[in-house]
């Protein structure tokens, strides 16, 4: 099926080749160098920024989370913010002074990985023979049910308040004369650089991912459940694989984010909303490719923390709306914006906009899908 | 909690169950035909409603009579219905049409996207805030008994859809386009061999669904009295979840599903508390699906090889 592939006159210029061939194809370990390097020369990022950078890697590690599931292996997921918010408790039970555990971040994150991951698990497992559409509808009714649990349940998730404070990553730990809880806890370049580190290691576990024998069976999968099956692949075992990857990816990224806000927030941070922002990420960065998830979630970040402020303050300036109309301010229309931007990417350029290949071919064959 | 108490609980849900009804069958027509599970629909709805409430503002309704008022209210259904049904028939056309062969989750996306858009059109008429819909009727009991009451409100319910399910099942059962579109939603090749123009029965189907979901936009909105951009999400998936309980695809089933979460949903609030009614409900479609995902009336579909 994939030899099948459209020529495409847009498609990227060969990257073997040319002056750029090194940063073409080693995109990451550049990139990873320069957000390294960045918080040394950027002083900015010492403060709010560094803020806002750290979210965005969360993201990111979020989004990939979600791409193994509907990009690698096809399978829609409408609730992978609902594992966000299980790892997110889950380390901040394991965390808060309100709880005796109080064991530390490293081995609560270890905990919440594998709780969530066990939780995916858990969800895949019966629902495996579902159809795709069926399966979407089934985790965005699983996202629901986590939420309003976790609203819920006031006297272990604190309700609407959430949990807090969740103490820094290496509160109480001394290292060579520095206390880390303490640093953590004024400089955002810790948590920058933590994200970061996770960040890379998550990427860097996708290309062996991609590479790897389970990832050609998801991707298999994928393009042929019955085509597959008659190779000698079992979907089921890989099918739950990409549950439980996904969901332990996400519940990571749940840990980053409770501890870098010192708070669970409330259960609508892990809402269908996020879900599906997450979502429109990696779609619209290009499904089953990792730097188009990557961009993708840039895109939409930027989008919330760059492009509408600035548009807005810029409205603002021009003074066209005085009477603070909501369909006069740039962020008003946020919505419309995200809704057109979907179909459009779905007529015209489904793969994305840094697509994987293998996906690519798939999408432009036309005809019988998936 | 005595018996009368769940007498009553019962018949709140089943009227509720009505309009989940009304709306499950958008879901359920569209889904049966083009096997797209159209996330737009509550959003349309939610449209209709706010089309609703301007009209009654536009038309000063509030200060109307009974005998205007019903007629006014069977204006306002026809005219929201006309616009979701039209609404719905225009997205189909510009959104869905041209990805008719793509793969399954290209138009779920897009479907996606389209509520991204209704909502925020829904944003900019009604403001962020919720906006409560005028009382039209008066809430007198119609029953003489102090423990039941069944209102003119739940009346009204029962008086549109109960015509409208019948109008549909004649259409359904007893036309030509209904045999058409019978005919697509099992085999829309075979079915446009034997010279069935299955773009206009699918343009048909999407009418026919958004015209239900217009009249349960007014509906909703003279009976639930609240309306506001985000209405259509968490409704649309009360009434997903009803067509999916009865078997997507079936539209007597999607009433029967419509008129169980109904009662489901009244009783869990009866019982257990409003706010676990939503998680109830999709613990349900959730079990459902993982043990019958036919539904309670679907047919079984065989994976095509």
């Amino acid at each position: 099926m994939s030899n099948n592939r459209s020529p495409r006159t847009s498609a990227p210029p060969d990257p073997s080749t040319g002056p750029w061939a090194f940063l073409a194809q080693r995109w990451e370990l550049v990139t990873l160098g320069v957000l390294a390097i960045a918080p040394l020369v950027i002083p900015a990022l010492g403060g709010a920024l560094g803020g806002q950078v750290t979210n965005l890697f969360i993201y990111c590690i979020l989004a990939l989370a979600l791409n193994v599931m509907v990009g690698y292996t096809g399978l829609v997921h409408l609730g992978i913010a609902s594992f966000f918010g299980i790892g997110a408790y889950v380390l901040a039970i394991l965390t808060v002074p309100m709880y005796p555990f109080q064991i530390g971040f490293l081995a609560a994150a270890v905990i919440a990985v594998l709780v969530t991951a066990g939780t995916g698990l858990a969800l895949g497992a019966p629902t495996l023979r579902l159809r795709g559409d069926y399966l979407a509808i089934v985790t965005l009714g699983f996202g629901e049910v986590v939420k309003v649990t976790l609203r819920n349940l006031e006297q272990i998730t604190g309700g609407m308040k959430g949990l807090n404070p969740v103490p820094p990553p290496g509160a109480g730990v001394t290292l060579g004369g520095i206390d880390l809880g303490k640093e953590f806890a004024i400089d955002p370049r810790w948590f920058y650089y933590l994200a970061l580190l996770s960040l890379a290691g998550v990427v860097l576990a996708m290309r062996r991912l991609e590479n790897s024998r389970l990832g050609r069976a998801l991707v298999a999968v994928r393009e042929d459940e019955l085509a597959a099956q008659a190779m000698g692949i079992s979907a089921t075992k890989v099918k739950l694989a990409a549950f439980a990857m996904s969901s332990a990816v996400a519940g990571l990224a749940g840990c980053l984010y409770a501890a870098s806000l010192s708070t669970t927030a409330d259960p609508n941070a892990y809402d269908f909303n996020r879900s599906i922002m997450v979502l429109c990420a990696v779609i619209l960065g290009g499904l089953g490719s990792i730097p188009g998830t990557l961009l993708g979630v840039a895109i939409l970040v930027g989008f919330d923390t760059v492009l509408a402020p600035w548009a807005d303050s810029w409205i603002q300036q021009m003074n066209v709306n005085p009477k603070g109309l909501s369909y006069l301010s740039f962020s008003g229309w946020r919505l419309a914006i995200f809704g057109v931007a979907l179909v459009l990417v779905m007529r015209y350029r489904p793969e994305g906009l840094i697509p994987s290949r293998r996906l690519a071919a798939e999408l432009h064959e036309g005809g019988a899908g998936s | 909690m005595s018996f009368q108490f769940l007498l009553q609980q019962c018949l709140i849900g089943l009227t509720n169950g009505a309009l989940i009804a009304l709306v499950a069958l958008g879901y359920t027509m569209v889904y049966g035909i083009i096997g797209l599970i159209n996330f737009a629909h509550g959003d349309l709805i939610m449209l209709g409603a706010c089309l609703a409430l301007s009209l009654v503002g536009a038309l000063g309704m509030t200060a109307a009579g009974p005998a205007t008022t019903w007629v006014g209210i069977g204006g306002l259904v026809l005219i929201c219905g006309l616009f979701c049904g039209l609404l719905n028939v225009a997205v189909d056309r510009i959104v869905y049409k041209p990805l008719r062969n793509a793969p399954k989750l290209a138009p779920l996306v897009s479907a996606i996207g389209v509520s991204f858009i209704f909502m925020n059109v829904g944003l900019f008429w009604l403001g962020p805030a919720d906006k409560s819909f005028p009382e039209l009727l008066p809430s007198t009991n119609l029953l003489h008994n102090d423990a039941l009451q069944f209102t003119w409100k739940d009346l009204l319910v029962v008086l549109i859809v109960g015509p409208l399910m019948v109008a549909l099942s004649v259409l359904v059962k007893g036309t030509k386009l209904g045999k058409a579109m019978r005919a697509v939603s099992q085999d829309p090749t075979a079915a446009a061999l034997v010279g069935v123009d299955v773009d206009r029965v699918i343009a048909a189907t999407f009418f026919i669904g958004g015209f239900l979901g217009g009249a349960a936009s007014v509906i909703y909105g003279l009976y639930i009295n609240t309306i506001g951009f985000q209405m259509g999400f968490q409704n649309g998936l009360y009434a997903f979840t009803a067509a999916v309980l009865g078997g997507i695809g079936s539209i007597p089933g999607a009433v029967l599903g419509g008129l169980v979460i109904g009662l489901v949903r009244a009783l869990a609030s009866a019982y257990v508390g409003e706010r676990w009614t939503g998680a109830i409900v999709f613990a349900i479609l959730i079990v459902i699906l993982v043990f019958r995902p036919e539904g309670l009336l679907g047919r079984r579909v065989k994976e095509k090889v």
